[in-house]
C-alpha cells in the first residue's frame, strides 16, 4: 500500500508541475459550466432545481478528458524506458498500475469537487434532490474510474501517447455508446446483455440515486479487468519466448 | 554476496540472445562485462536484475534465485539501465527521494542518504534543477545516484561511463573502485581501457556465449604467443657478420625482422616458452654494440578482445 501510494504521489505531482492538471481542469470546468450555466438547454430554462444538465454534460466531457490524462502514463515511461528501471525497484507491477490508475482518479475527483460550487448555487435556488445529486456524483466517480482504468490499459500497450489516447476513447465507445445502440436494435436475452454492457444504463440508474449492487458489480469489473490486463501487459516482456 | 549464473540461456524467437552461460560473481569483486553490440551483455543483466524471466537456467544471489523472490532480491540491487532512463521532469532531488522510498529505505534515513549520494557523485550544485536541464554525465551521475540510494549489496551498471568526460569517468571509476571493494559489482562496456582500469575480472561475451574470463593479465598472457622485442642497436661497423644474422644465431631467437627497412632495427620473435632479453644484451655486450631500445611488445586488450569476438 505504502509503495502505492507512492506512485500516486509522483503522476500527481507530475500532472501538476507539467500543468496537464490544470489545463485539464479547466477545460473540463470550462465545458461543463458553459452547457450548464449559459448554452440552450440550461438550468435557468429548465427552470428546476437540479443538476442532471450537469451530470449528462459531464458524462460526455469526462469521456473525452479522460484518456487525456490517461494517455501519458505508461506509455511515456515505455517510450523512455523508465519502465525498466522501475520495474527493477521492489514494487511489482500491479503496485504500479493501481497507483497510476488512483493518480489519474485522483485528478478527476479534484476537477469534480471544483464543480461542489454548481451544487451549492442550484440548491439556493430551490428544493434540490440531494441523494440524487450524491448518486449522481457517485456516478460520475464510478464511470470516471472505470474509463481510467481502459486508459490505462490502452497506455501500456503502446509506446506512443497518441495511440494510447485513441485507443482509450475506442474502448470507451463501446461502453459509452454502442453497447446501448446496439440493446436498442435487439430484442430478448441478447438486447438486455448488451444493455447491462452499456454504462449510460447504469449511470442513469446510478443518477438517479438508486445505488444497486448490479450497477456497482459492472463498474467495478471494469475498472479491475482493465487493472489486471495492464499489469499483465507491463509483464509481457517476460512472455516472449 | 555472491551472485551466481547457472546455465542462462535467453532466446528471443529463433535468435538466442544469452546462450547457457555460467559464472560466479563474488562479494568484493568488480567484473567487467565485455562483447561486441548485440552480444548479450544487457540481456545478461536484465535477467540478473529480474527485469526480464530467463528461458532457461537460474541466477542466484546468496542462494535465492530470481525465479522464487524477486521481490527480495530487488531491494538488493541497484541497477544502471542502458541509455539512462530517468524521469526528466523532477528535480535531482526529488527523483532520489523517490527512488530511496520505493526501495523501501527506512523513512528517517532517507535525508542522509540522499546526502550522502549528492555528495557522492558530485551533484550538490545541481541537486534542485530539473533532470532535463542536466548535461548527459551529470544525468549519468544522477542514473548512478539512484542505483546507490538503498545501499545495495549489489551493483549492476550498463555501460556506467558513456557520455561521460575524461575527468568524469576517472571520478566515476574511482567510485566504482571504492564501492566494489564491499560490494559485488558487475558492469559492462565496450570502452576496453576502462574495464581494464576499474575490474578485478573480465568476462568477453560473444553471441552470447563466455568466450573468455579472467584478469586482464590473464587473457593477454592466453592471447600472447611467443614474446615480441623491438631492438634498436647501433653498430661499430667492424663486425664480420651482419647483426641481423647475428640475432638469429641466438639460441631462443626464432625469427628476426627489419622494421620499416630502418637500419638496425628489429622485431625479434622468440620461440615459445622463452625469452631472448639477456641473450641479445649480452650479444651487444660481447660486439660492443649500443643498445639503443628494447622494448618487449604487450598484447593489447584491444587484440585480445577483437581475437576472440570475430
Amino acid at each position: 500500500m505504502d509503495k502505492i501510494w507512492i506512485i500516486t504521489k509522483r503522476e500527481l505531482a507530475t500532472f501538476f508541475d507539467s500543468l496537464t492538471a490544470y489545463v485539464m481542469i479547466v477545460i473540463f470546468l470550462g465545458l461543463s459550466g458553459f452547457f450548464t450555466w449559459l448554452s440552450v438547454n440550461n438550468i435557468f430554462v429548465i427552470g428546476q432545481a437540479r443538476l442532471d444538465v450537469f451530470f449528462s454534460i459531464s458524462f460526455w466531457t469526462l469521456f473525452f478528458f479522460i484518456p487525456a490524462i490517461t494517455m501519458r502514463s505508461i506509455a511515456e515511461e515505455n517510450k523512455t524506458g523508465t519502465i525498466e528501471l522501475l520495474s527493477t525497484k521492489a514494487i511489482s507491477d500491479w503496485d504500479i498500475v493501481v497507483g497510476k490508475f488512483l493518480a489519474c482518479l485522483l485528478l478527476v475527483f479534484i476537477a469534480l469537487l471544483c464543480t461542489l460550487p454548481y451544487y451549492l448555487t442550484v440548491s439556493k435556488l430551490g428544493n434540490v434532490d440531494h441523494g440524487g445529486i450524491l448518486g449522481g456524483y457517485f456516478g460520475l466517480v464510478l464511470i470516471s474510474a472505470a474509463y481510467v482504468s481502459i486508459g490505462i490499459f490502452a497506455s501500456s500497450i503502446t509506446h506512443n501517447q497518441i495511440v494510447a489516447f485513441l485507443l482509450a476513447l475506442f474502448i470507451g465507445f463501446f461502453f459509452h455508446l454502442l453497447f446501448d445502440l446496439i440493446a436498442s436494435g435487439l430484442k430478448g436475452q441478447l438486447g438486455s446483455v448488451f444493455e447491462f454492457l452499456s454504462a449510460r444504463v447504469h449511470f442513469d440508474s446510478l443518477s438517479r440515486g438508486v445505488i444497486d449492487s448490479r450497477d456497482l458489480l459492472y463498474f467495478v469489473s471494469i475498472i479491475l479487468g482493465g487493472l489486471v490486463l495492464s499489469a499483465a501487459m507491463i509483464s509481457r516482456r517476460n512472455w516472449q519466448n | 554476496m555472491t551472485i551466481s549464473v547457472r546455465n542462462l540461456t535467453k532466446t528471443y524467437g529463433i535468435q538466442k540472445a544469452v546462450d547457457d552461460i555460467s559464472f560466479e560473481v563474488k562479494t568484493g569483486e568488480v567484473v567487467g562485462f565485455l562483447g561486441p553490440n548485440g552480444a548479450g551483455k544487457s540481456t545478461t543483466m536484465r535477467i540478473i536484475t529480474c527485469y526480464q524471466a530467463a528461458t532457461a537456467g537460474d541466477v542466484v544471489l546468496d542462494g535465492v534465485s530470481v525465479r522464487q523472490d524477486p521481490d527480495n532480491i530487488k531491494t538488493k540491487i541497484g541497477y544502471l539501465p542502458e541509455n539512462n532512463p530517468l524521469y526528466y521532469e523532477m528535480a535531482v532531488i526529488d527523483y532520489l527521494k523517490f527512488s530511496a522510498e520505493i526501495q523501501g529505505v527506512v523513512k528517517t534515513e532517507i535525508e542522509s542518504r540522499i546526502r550522502e549520494m549528492v555528495r557522492k557523485c558530485g551533484l550538490e550544485d545541481e541537486k534542485h534543477k530539473k533532470i532535463q536541464e542536466l548535461s548527459k554525465g551529470y544525468k549519468q551521475r544522477v542514473g548512478l545516484a539512484q542505483a546507490m540510494i538503498h545501499n545495495p549489496d549489489v551493483l549492476i551498471l550498463d555501460e556506467p561511463t558513456s557520455g561521460l568526460d575524461p575527468n568524469q569517468i576517472v571520478e566515476i571509476r574511482k567510485l566504482i573502485k571504492e564501492l566494489g571493494k564491499e560490494k559485488t559489482v558487475i558492469l559492462s562496456s565496450h570502452i576496453l581501457s576502462e574495464v581494464e582500469a576499474t575490474c578485478d575480472r573480465i568476462l568477453i561475451i560473444n553471441k552470447g556465449k563466455i568466450v573468455a574470463n579472467g584478469s586482464s593479465a590473464d587473457l593477454r598472457k592466453q592471447a600472447q604467443g611467443n614474446e615480441l622485442l623491438n631492438v634498436q642497436l647501433e653498430v661499430n661497423g667492424s663486425e664480420t657478420e651482419s647483426p641481423k644474422a647475428a640475432l638469429e644465431k641466438l639460441p631462443t631467437v626464432m625469427s628476426v625482422q627489419s622494421i620499416n627497412g630502418r637500419e638496425h632495427y628489429y622485431q625479434i620473435q622468440s620461440k615459445p616458452e622463452t625469452s631472448s632479453k639477456k641473450a641479445v644484451f649480452d650479444l651487444c655486450v660481447r660486439n660492443h654494440w649500443y643498445l639503443l631500445e628494447m622494448t618487449a611488445l604487450e598484447t593489447k586488450l584491444e587484440d585480445v578482445f577483437r581475437e576472440l569476438t570475430n
